[in-house]
């Protein structure tokens, strides 16, 4: 008897000995190794997806950071009215202006104190060969203010070189402007001189952000500002388009279409199209919008309409699952008061899925305005976008470019300077899906904090 | 067969407010309830127990059409609310249900202010014709529901804030606000705790004098507490219906016998 009351585990079954909780056994161990190392497993791969999304953004922000400084000029033109006039007179009216920037230029160095045998012709190569058009621009649009001030002088910050631009930002070397006909390293002595003596600076480039693009010969002048408006028309009519009908077919289809074999399929359909590949869209988009319809052309009207389909199918899923998380006892509260289904639909349960579905609109435009594949079936790369639209009507029928076809556009073209400008694009995109994104965070708090 | 001579005579045609003929309820293939008949009294709580699955709530979903949003629900047979026919075709359910308020089992107050939860019903249906009128419906429903003393400070906070309790009889009070003539309660009391249990059953004798009241309930306590009439169902049929004290002490039927003397379900 003594013996059992000191030693009670006698009592218990063989199989189960007497442990102490202050020991660990085996099995916990094992089990407590298995959790650490799925621990370890998690903080690896979030630490590989961060490292990809810092290398990215580095990416992105040093390569194309640059294309938001520009390097200017500044010249003191003499307005010389009836010069001015007979440049308009004769047949290459920039030619004339050409003659006129090559004396700036030359009093410009004099006034810099550069010592230099070259003729302006030469010295004007480190000048964009747009800035005599740009300068005409200019005079031709003030003409009344620029007659008025005859015989003074003006300053103008005319745009230099894409290589010159390309060699203060530590892109253009003297080693490879050897095999360049455009610029000789002579040239680069004077830029020297003349950043030295600050006629010569990199300024924001505003131009890069509202401007319109260039062609090729000319990398310097090229902005991403007409392809955003191409864009901007593009989300309208996607917006437009898209969210009534996206969210009309997702009631409809949630709350009052018959579950039926056919309501079915069209189920399948929607949740398959939000998988078929966006140039698919394009090429359907071609052949009924463009081909069929005779649309124009390389409009935002086609672009939008391509996408409006694109992401049709992303507005209804998730519109019919925040209506679906909507909890059927709020159906059943309005119903059972003798509210009709629409009322119980409109009253009570769309307000409560809002912030699921303006989210999911938002995410869908955001995917739409970074939509490249479709617009280049449809036309929207392969021309330069060197117009703004002239209205509303011009923006949504004229041709236009869009953002992302803008930097696939750049990013083809064989000069480097160009490779700056469509990470500088990719940039502006970015921003602009920033935005979006957070627009939906802010939108979904708003809402939520209703109720 | 004759189901409605096997009634007792307590329960006479002439004085009932629903009356059901022969109802028959299929969910597809499964027919959940099977040949019910019965008269339902007016000014009255009558009670529906049974076990889980006797079709009760099934039944009761009936009397105000919300089984018609379940699709492959289906109803046959006749249910008569002052002798019109309620599944007629020509019947709207929209204005059955303005009729035929019903409670549901979890207090479902819309995420919306106390006032504009009861002011929904009234809203919809045209009831008041100016804001004081509105305001009237409000306080008047508020005050049936016994909850007026407790928001009249705060109508406008939201209805999700109040407690389990509260949350219950302001679904009571929204449901009276559009003045049905029947009340459906599908155990109104099974998410609350005992003293907020206490106050909707006394809420529910008060509301008695001026409404039909149809009661499922789990608990058979409740049933004796609340109801006048008793019914009880076994699966899919009912089995018997009488006055509630001739239910829980000589019911005629072994199965109600076994049942509220706890021997199954």
């Amino acid at each position: 008897m003594t013996d059992v009351t000191t030693n009670p585990a006698s009592e218990t079954p063989a199989s189960r000995k007497k442990t102490s909780l202050l020991t660990v056994d085996a099995l916990t161990r094992k089990r407590n190794a298995a959790e650490t190392r799925f621990k370890a497993y998690g903080v690896v791969a979030i630490s590989i997806g961060v490292f990809f999304l810092a290398a990215l953004l580095w990416a992105i922000l040093s390569n194309g950071m640059s294309a938001f400084q520009q390097t200017v000029v500044s010249l003191n033109i003499t307005i010389d009215v009836a010069r001015l006039e007979a440049a308009e007179k004769s047949i290459v009216k920039t030619s004339k202006y050409n003659a006129i920037i090559d004396e700036a230029l030359i009093a410009k160095m004099k006034d810099a104190g550069v010592e230099t045998e070259m003729s302006g012709k030469d010295l004007r190569k480190m000048l964009s060969s747009g800035a005599a058009a740009t300068i005409r621009d200019d005079v031709l649009a003030n003409w009344d203010a620029i007659k008025a001030r005859d015989g003074q002088v003006m300053q103008y910050d005319v745009l230099a070189s894409s290589r010159v631009d390309g060699y203060l930002k530590g892109r253009v070397t003297r080693e490879a402007l050897a095999r360049d006909k455009n610029l000789d390293a002579a040239h680069l002595d004077i830029v020297d001189q003349l950043v030295a003596k600050g006629t010569m600076v990199k300024s924001f480039n505003w131009d890069f952000i509202l401007g319109t693009d260039a062609s090729d010969n000319r990398p310097e002048q090229a902005g991403i500002g007409a392809s955003m408006l191409g864009s901007f028309y593009m989300m309208l009519v996607v917006l437009f388009l898209a969210l009534p009908i996206g969210v009309a077919a997702s009631i409809y289809l949630e709350e009052f279409a018959p579950k039926n074999r056919f309501t079915d399929l069209i189920e399948v359909n929607i949740s398959n199209l939000a998988a078929v590949p966006s140039i698919v869209f394009g090429i359907l988009g071609l052949a009924v919008f463009i081909q069929f319809m005779h649309l124009p052309q390389s409009a935002p009207i086609v672009g939008g309409l391509v996408l409006t389909l694109m992401t049709l199918p992303t507005i209804i899923i998730s519109t019919r699952a925040s209506l679906k998380a909507v909890p059927p006892s709020i159906r059943d509260a309005a119903l059972g008061i003798g509210a009709s289904k629409m009322q119980a639909t409109f009253h009570h349960v769309l307000p409560l899925a809002m912030p699921g579905i303006l989210t999911g609109t938002i995410i869908g435009l955001a995917q739409a305005l970074g939509e490249t594949a479709p617009l280049l079936l449809i036309g929207m790369v392969g021309f330069i976008a060197s117009n703004y639209p002239d209205g509303l009507a011009d923006g949504f029928f004229s041709p236009n470019s869009a953002m992302p076809a803008q930097i696939y556009e750049w990013a083809k073209r064989a000069d480097p300077a160009f490779y700056e400008r469509a990470w500088g694009g990719i940039i502006v995109l970015l921003v602009f899906l920033l935005t979006m994104n957070i627009l939906a965070i802010l939108l979904r708090r708003r809402f939520e904090r209703r109720w | 067969m004759n189901k409605i001579s096997s009634f007792d005579e307590t329960n006479d045609m002439t004085d009932s407010k629903i009356t059901a003929r022969n109802v028959q309820v299929y969910y597809g293939d499964t027919h959940a309830i099977k040949d019910v008949s019965i008269n339902i009294k007016p000014q009255a709580v009558t009670a529906f127990i049974g076990p889980s699955g006797c079709g009760k709530s099934t039944f009761l979903r009936t009397i105000n059409r919300m089984n018609d949003t379940i699709d492959i629900c289906r109803v046959e047979g006749k249910i008569l609310i002052d002798d019109e026919d309620i599944y007629d075709p020509k019947v709207d359910p929209v204005q059955l249900r303005a009729k035929v308020g019903m409670v549901f089992q979890k207090p479902n107050p819309f995420p919306k202010s106390i006032y504009d939860n009861v002011a929904y019903g009234p809203r919809i249906h045209g009831l008041a014709r100016n804001k004081s009128e509105l305001d009237e419906i409000i306080e008047s429903s508020l005050q049936k529901a016994g909850l007026w003393a407790e928001v009249k400070d705060r109508l406008h906070a939201p209805g999700t804030g109040l407690s389990g309790g509260q949350q219950q009889r302001l679904c009571i009070a929204r449901a009276i606000a559009v003045s049905p003539e029947v009340i459906l309660m599908d155990e109104p009391c099974s998410a609350l705790d005992p003293i907020a249990t206490a106050k909707v059953e006394e809420l529910i004798d008060e509301l008695r004098e001026n409404y039909t009241i149809v009661i499922v309930t789990h608990s058979m306590q409740q049933a004796a507490r609340v109801s006048q009439r008793t019914a009880f169902f076994h699966l899919g049929v009912l089995v018997e219906e009488g006055l509630t004290q001739d239910i829980f002490t000589s019911p005629r039927d072994k199965r109600t016998e076994d049942y509220i003397t706890g021997r199954f379900g």
